[in-house]
């Protein structure tokens, strides 16, 4: 399954995009700790998290990541939203609590994958 | 004339919920003397409002007191405020109050305790100093050195509630003072895990008693006051740090 159509199943605001929206997604990680993100993501993931912070675009390319769910509704901070579209990372906005989120991504993406 | 200074630039005092409270004014000053502490950084969660009180009982024994705090950023990125007056401090206590949301609960996270500088009780903050404030890292750094103050990054090695734990790498564009480091790592591994963008301190992040000076940077001044460990961590004019 790719970016946008999780974006689009799922009623995700896309605040910037790109062309990393086709690429696939291969499960999903939920943490508010970069240090552990930079750790434990895996390529392909998508990162489910509430930090705004510019340097999550960094740790998504880093890391490879299919894209950055905002959770909660919350606003990047404008040097984030620059930074993801200099770099092409899809960051996206969803209203949902990250539990919330979380669980219907897995759904969707089935069991056993995430 | 230049000489070394012994100093601990992170410690509580009793107005931390988390903070021991014997953590009073004199009780702090006379251990920081007893260890050969010259200068000490009082930084509280949030708040200076027990700077005043720290800053008279330093001088009575001979400590310079550095009014700070250690403001919780939006990110929950620990950042140390230091500065010469407690003007100053209290200017910076002001905009974390202002963007600092809601309320202290004993049970929960500990009393809040003001005191005067001879250990009296002058009242408890209400306000939740352990919570984070939602100005952004950026700006409580540039905040901090509107107001002439040197900003550091706390326990960089810790991952709770530092810089490198929360943002997993430190930002290009962040204008630090320097890296601080908690006791449970020494200065030489500091230096290979963090290079050589910024200067790195270390100190106890006390909040007890037993605690001050657990770990401390030496630094070669004239004196101990804001603008001379700023020169101390650029390394001009013969000031330096001593390791």
């Amino acid at each position: 399954m790719t970016v946008e159509e999780i974006a689009r199943s799922l009623d995700l605001t896309v605040l910037s995009g790109g062309p990393r929206l086709s690429q696939p997604v291969a499960g999903g990680y939920a943490s508010d700790l970069l240090s552990d993100v930079m750790a434990n993501s895996r390529e392909g993931d998508i990162w489910i998290t509430l930090q705004t912070h510019q340097n999550i675009i960094a740790v998504a390319k880093l890391k490879n990541l299919s894209a950055v769910v905002l959770v909660n509704s919350r606003t990047p901070d404008p040097e984030t939203l620059q930074k993801a579209e200099q770099e092409g990372i899809v960051l996206c906005r969803t209203a949902d609590p990250a539990f919330v989120f979380s669980g219907r991504l897995y759904e969707l993406l089935g069991r056993g994958k995430g | 004339m230049l000489r070394v200074f012994k100093a601990d630039l992170h410690v509580h005092t009793c107005l931390s919920p988390c903070g021991d409270l014997e953590m009073a004014p004199e009780r702090i000053a006379l251990e920081a003397r007893r260890r050969d502490i010259s200068i000490l950084g009082i930084c509280d969660h949030n708040t200076a409002e027990n700077t005043p009180a720290l800053l008279r009982a330093g001088e009575r024994n001979g400590v310079s007191v550095l009014p700070g705090l250690e403001v919780t950023s939006q990110e929950e990125v620990h950042i140390l405020a230091l500065f010469d007056r407690v003007e100053s401090a209290l200017e910076m206590q002001k905009t974390v109050y202002d963007h600092l949301p809601g309320e202290n609960d004993e049970d929960a996270f500990g009393p809040q305790v003001v005191v005067n500088d001879r250990g009296e009780v002058l009242g408890f903050n209400p306000r939740l100093l352990i919570g984070a404030t939602t100005l952004p890292l950026g700006d409580v750094v540039r905040r901090i050195h509107e107001l002439d103050g040197l900003a550091i990054a706390a326990h960089v090695d810790r991952e709770s509630y530092s810089l490198i734990g929360q943002l997993g790498l430190i930002p290009d564009d962040l204008d630090l003072d320097a890296l601080e480091v908690s006791p449970r790592t020494t200065l030489a591994e500091a230096r290979s895990r963090y290079g050589n963008r910024f200067p790195l301190t270390t100190a106890s992040d006390a909040h007890f008693l037993r605690d001050i000076g657990a770990a401390v940077t030496e630094f070669v001044l004239e004196d101990g006051t804001v603008p001379e460990i700023r020169l101390a961590l650029e390394g001009r004019d013969g000031r330096r740090l001593g390791h």
